[in-house]
């Protein structure tokens, strides 16, 4: 893998500085996080190679890769990592990175996926997962909505799909969402 | 002794897919004298796909229902793995990072609350388990469920990250929850691998080799039933199947109940109330097989 050589590396001084991040140096690379993780075969890069990247400064091979869109918070490298860097929490971290910086496009429909379901959760305060789901697919394979909908008429036949959203009461909506434009304003994690 | 909770249904258990699960977690809690409270215009807890877009806001609308919760003053409860891990996860970066927690405390304010860091979530599981215990749900099984062989599925998020209430890997709680019910626990050493949770939406390909590997292990080992703690886990094993067998020219048919679903039918709890016809694979035979006689028979 080439590396580049930088003099002071302000990608992993980013990454350090976002709760979750901050334990990037104490990797030793034995790489019992990618051995550990259930998708890591769908990976650009595994695990400990995004650490490797991330301390090397490739940032934009690291933000532009899916490997951390990969990753479904299934915690197993968390539990195992003998320096408990906690990657599953580095991925989030990342994440949130390559979604501040949209020109890092990732080659997986997951960020779309992610923020459809954050959609509804700040306009709503609840995810109807059908809703959020069509709202999905049409955002980015309408066809693909088509060929969900024998899987969704099953749904609906058993009683499991919400057409309508469950709605908080409209001050308790209000106070959500006060509270998430102040989150907003007081911008991101640092 | 009645024991009182605040309730967390969370999306999918209170009117989505998972209505099943919140039904049948109510029908089991009025028989075992818990009182769930739901707590009152409580919001999605954000789930894992919030904190990969916006952490700060994430935390924040997590925060709010932690906030609503406090004022209650008893521990919540939720049956659903997500809300479960996504609350824990809120309480400890609060702890953790003070400078994080003076900008969640001042996105609160905004919205009127404070949060003082005093509540304990719990997992469904891990309340019935040991604070109700196994002798007192052991109690009230009515049915004889003797011959059903069940396959207890842990899933991530109810066992990891540590600390929680069992073995990160190797969880036991809901085997012997199963077999307190007069079941029988098959072994099923995936139990607690991943289901490929939402990606199942994003990358079907990917979450579909998981539920591949999970229905496999958990045939192969004899069981004829799986039971799930996680809305998602159930959704995945149980709509997705049909998919599994094509991709993959399988044949599984194996139903996928919620554990309260299981607990509900020992219980002598009829099948409507548990929401037994939601499943996508027909629960019905099998159950019918194993409970046929009366507790004893």
């Amino acid at each position: 893998m080439e590396t580049k050589v930088h003099g002071s590396n302000s990608f992993i001084n980013e990454i350090c500085s976002i709760p979750g991040g901050e334990k990037i140096r104490l990797c030793i690379q034995c790489g019992t996080c990618s051995a550990s993780c259930p998708n890591v075969n769908k990976m650009e890069y595994s695990p400990r190679q995004i650490i490797a990247m991330a301390r090397a400064g490739m940032k934009d091979e690291v933000l532009s890769s899916n490997s951390m869109w990969c990753c479904t918070s299934c915690y197993l490298c968390t539990v195992r990592c003998p320096r408990d860097i906690k990657p599953t929490e580095l991925m989030h971290a990342l994440e949130c990175v390559a979604v501040s910086q949209p020109s890092k496009k990732a080659k997986t429909k997951t960020p779309a996926m992610y923020k459809s379901f954050s959609d509804f959760a700040y306009s709503l305060g609840s995810v109807p997962e059908v809703g959020f789901m069509t709202w999905y697919y049409f955002r980015t394979n309408p066809l693909r909505a088509m060929k969900m909908a024998p899987m969704a008429l099953s749904l609906l036949r058993h009683g499991r799909m919400n057409i309508k959203a469950r709605r908080l009461k409209p001050e308790a909506e209000k106070q959500l969402k006060a509270i998430l434009n102040k989150a907003e304003e007081l911008g991101g994690m640092k | 002794m009645k024991r009182y909770y605040t309730y967390f249904p969370g999306c999918s258990s209170s009117d989505g897919g998972a209505k099943a699960y919140g039904m049948s977690t109510e029908a089991i809690a009025k028989a075992l004298d818990m009182e769930l409270i739901e707590l009152e215009d409580w919001n999605c807890c954000g789930s894992t796909p919030y904190s990969g877009v916006d952490e700060l806001a994430s935390l924040c609308n997590s925060a709010r229902n932690l906030a609503l919760a406090e004022k209650k003053g008893f521990d919540i409860v939720t049956p659903c793995s997500s809300c479960y891990v996504i609350l824990k996860r809120t309480n400890q970066y609060l702890k953790e990072y003070p400078r994080l927690k003076a900008k969640v405390d001042e996105a609160l304010a905004a919205g009127g609350l404070e949060y003082h860091g005093t509540v304990k979530p719990r997992h469904l599981l891990d309340v019935l388990v040991n604070e109700i215990g196994y002798d007192e749900i052991k109690s009230k099984v009515k049915a004889n469920l003797g011959e059903l062989k069940v396959a207890s599925y842990y899933g991530c998020q109810v066992v990891r990250p540590a600390p929680s209430f069992d073995h990160p890997e190797y969880p036991q709680s809901l085997d012997k929850l199963v077999e307190s019910l007069g079941a029988k626990a098959t072994p099923f050493p995936l139990k607690a691998r991943c289901c490929g949770g939402s990606l199942i939406i994003s990358e079907e390909d990917l979450a579909l080799q998981s539920v591949n590997k999970l229905l496999e292990n958990a045939t192969s080992n004899g069981a004829e039933l799986i039971v799930t703690v996680c809305p998602l886990c159930q959704t995945n094993l149980d709509v997705y199947q049909g998919k599994v067998n094509k991709k993959f020219k399988t044949k599984f048919k194996i139903p996928i109940l919620f554990f309260t679903q299981l607990i509900g039918v020992a219980f002598g709890i009829d099948n409507k109330t548990l929401g037994i016809e939601k499943s996508i694979v027909p629960a019905e035979k099998v159950l019918a097989k194993s409970t046929k006689g009366e507790k004893g028979g």
